[in-house]
């Protein structure tokens, strides 16, 4: 099989986790509703438990420890989407990307539940079992915020608006997708944007939002290859911060 | 995390006069033994603000209270302890929904209740108004000062109002598991590289005060709490809490090789009962009163946080919905 194409998948996924996890814990304290904490805390939890067992999966591929991994690279060697690295902003961004992504993300992981590559596969039939709380989570606010009043409304609607082109950017191509979809590892991101974008149809369609015309919309691409926004590594400086004092100790 | 020296209500002599005599015997009488109070049963009108206060004070300790972890969970220092920390700190916010909901029981809101805490007219456990400085503070957080909330809550627990009561028994049985994780990590520290250890000394140096504050002022200078005693609102005096940890985790810091900064801090061998410098009261009383380090800066993130949500607690509600009165 593979393996430098198994690699470069489990990485851009790994990473997507970890650094979304992240964000998504910086709610913890200052949500909107004392419920929201604790749901966007669940949520980090499951996602960077998620980071952790793909990191040990690139263990076991010969790649560092997941520690070293995860906390000691820099921007440049990130291959997350750039939408999961933007800062949680105001609510209404936050939930906008929890939809957006987590939806590419179920669907990904449903995808994957087939892969050849069998750790893989046993990992995101698990997987998908998690996340499924977090699409009902996300499906639910878009519904009620989406629905609701005219200041709801608008600021979901900006915020999809702001969102879009980041949430497109989840699919850049690797230059492994023939291989992939030959061995039966991954069906690719084309298929995986063509299923998302009916189902994130299917939940707009029942809210007072529009979905921007998603054909004519330039995605933000890079992060696959190690290019990020400013935002990225101030989080990974931060993350780093305590191990850094003493990187040889036992924290 | 709460570890009492609650601040009640001063009651006078008349507290009880409007009281039908006959009920009020009644209810000291299921008290006595031992039986709980049910939101809906009779109950002197003290007994009720009193427990509304208290219930709530413990509540907006545990959102403030995750605020000076809750800036750590970015930083911590790989997967177990950011696994392990996210998942504390929601706990920490879990107890406060609990609470909310236990104080609503007795008729006040938790939107109110929320709107007492940003405009200063309801308090939240002092030792959240000190700043945590590094990864050594976080972790002398979880073990130390949980501990001395378990003190208090353990003793609560055994109190005389139901819904509190229950909802006591969970929150104390994830605390201790907060205090094994934060025992662990300071045990790392502690017997770590010379900069984590020098770390760790520093935090103990920087909290021994504010934690002996914690369990709040001496008994012979606290408001009397006889009557609230017996009603099994109050169930440990602030020493009797204050007293129980430190024997409890004095010798356990000790055990660690790391030192508690007071000359005068022993164990009296003829009475059992610990000795220390008595911390400053005054100061106690000034930072309480909001003239801490950081006191402002806690309410701001409250304030700014309460806010920034409020169109999206507009938006979750649903006008024909009519509010209830949990009966948790």
């Amino acid at each position: 099989m593979n393996t430098e194409a198994i690699i470069d998948l489990l990485y851009k996924i790994a990473d997507d986790q970890l650094i979304i996890g992240h964000r998504n814990s910086e709610w913890t304290g200052l949500g909107p509703i004392l419920e929201e904490d604790i749901a966007f805390s669940s949520m980090a939890q499951d996602k960077i438990g998620q980071s952790l067992v793909l990191y040990r999966m690139l263990n076991d591929l010969g790649e560092s420890d997941p520690d070293t991994i995860a906390f000691m690279r820099n921007a440049d060697q990130f291959h997350c989407c750039q939408f999961v690295e933007l800062p949680i902003g105001e609510f209404d961004f936050s939930i906008i990307r929890q939809f957006l992504f987590d939806t590419s993300e179920i669907i990904r992981f449903e995808m994957l539940s087939s892969s050849a590559y069998e750790p893989l596969a046993l990992a995101s039939k698990k997987f998908k079992g998690e996340i499924k709380y977090h699409i009902m989570h996300a499906n639910i606010f878009m519904k009620q915020l989406g629905n609701a009043t005219e200041e709801s409304v608008k600021r979901l609607q900006d915020a999809l608006e702001t969102a879009m082109p980041y949430a497109l950017g989840i699919f850049e191509t690797s230059e492994y997708e023939d291989a992939m979809m030959d061995e039966g590892i991954f069906a690719g991101e084309a298929t995986l944007r063509n299923k998302w974008t009916e189902r994130i149809e299917e939940v707009i369609s029942n809210t007072a939002l529009k979905l921007p015309d998603i054909g004519n919309i330039e995605p933000k691409t890079g992060g696959r290859y190690g290019k990020h926004t400013a935002h990225l590594q101030p989080l990974l400086d931060e993350m780093a911060e305590v191990l850094r004092i003493d990187p040889g100790a036992d924290w | 995390m709460y570890g009492g020296g609650n601040l009640f209500e001063p009651m006078s002599k008349d507290a009880l006069k409007e009281e039908d005599p006959v009920k009020l015997s009644e209810f000291e009488a299921r008290i006595e033994r031992g039986e709980k109070i049910e939101p809906a049963d009779w109950m002197p009108q003290m007994y009720r603000r009193q427990l509304i206060r208290m219930i709530e004070q413990h509540a907006h300790s545990e959102i403030i209270g995750a605020l000076p972890e809750g800036t750590w969970i970015t930083r911590a220092p790989g997967f177990k302890r950011k696994l392990a920390l996210m998942a504390k700190v929601q706990d920490e916010v879990g107890h406060a929904q609990l609470l909310y909901s236990a104080a609503e029981t007795l008729g006040k809101s938790r939107e109110a209740m929320i709107n007492d805490l940003i405009n200063g007219k309801s308090k939240y456990s002092n030792v959240f108004n000190y700043p945590a400085f590094t990864w050594a503070d976080c972790c002398f957080i979880s073990w130390l000062v949980d501990a001395g909330a378990i003190v208090n809550q353990m003793a609560n627990a055994k109190g005389s109002y139901g819904p509190y009561c229950r909802a006591l028994a969970r929150i104390t049985i994830e605390e201790a598991f907060h205090l094994k994780y934060g025992h662990h990590c300071v045990i790392h520290l502690a017997t770590g590289t010379p900069t984590q250890r020098k770390m760790m000394q520093e935090a103990i140096n920087r909290w021994w005060k504010p934690m002996l504050q914690f369990f709040g002022p001496p008994d012979r200078i606290s408001a009397h709490t006889e009557v609230l005693m017996k009603w099994k609102v109050k169930m440990l005096s602030n020493d009797g809490c204050r007293q129980q940890w430190l024997d409890m985790y004095v010798p356990k810091i000790w055990e660690l090789g790391l030192t508690l900064p007071d000359d005068k801090l022993r164990q009296n061998p003829d009475t059992g009962k610990w000795e220390y410098t008595e911390p400053d009261w005054d100061e106690f009383k000034k930072v309480i009163n909001g003239d801490g380090p950081c006191n402002k800066e806690r309410l701001a993130v409250r304030r700014t946080a309460e806010e920034r949500g409020r169109w999206v607690r507009e938006a979750l509600r649903k006008p024909k919905s009519e509010y209830v009165v949990p009966l948790a």
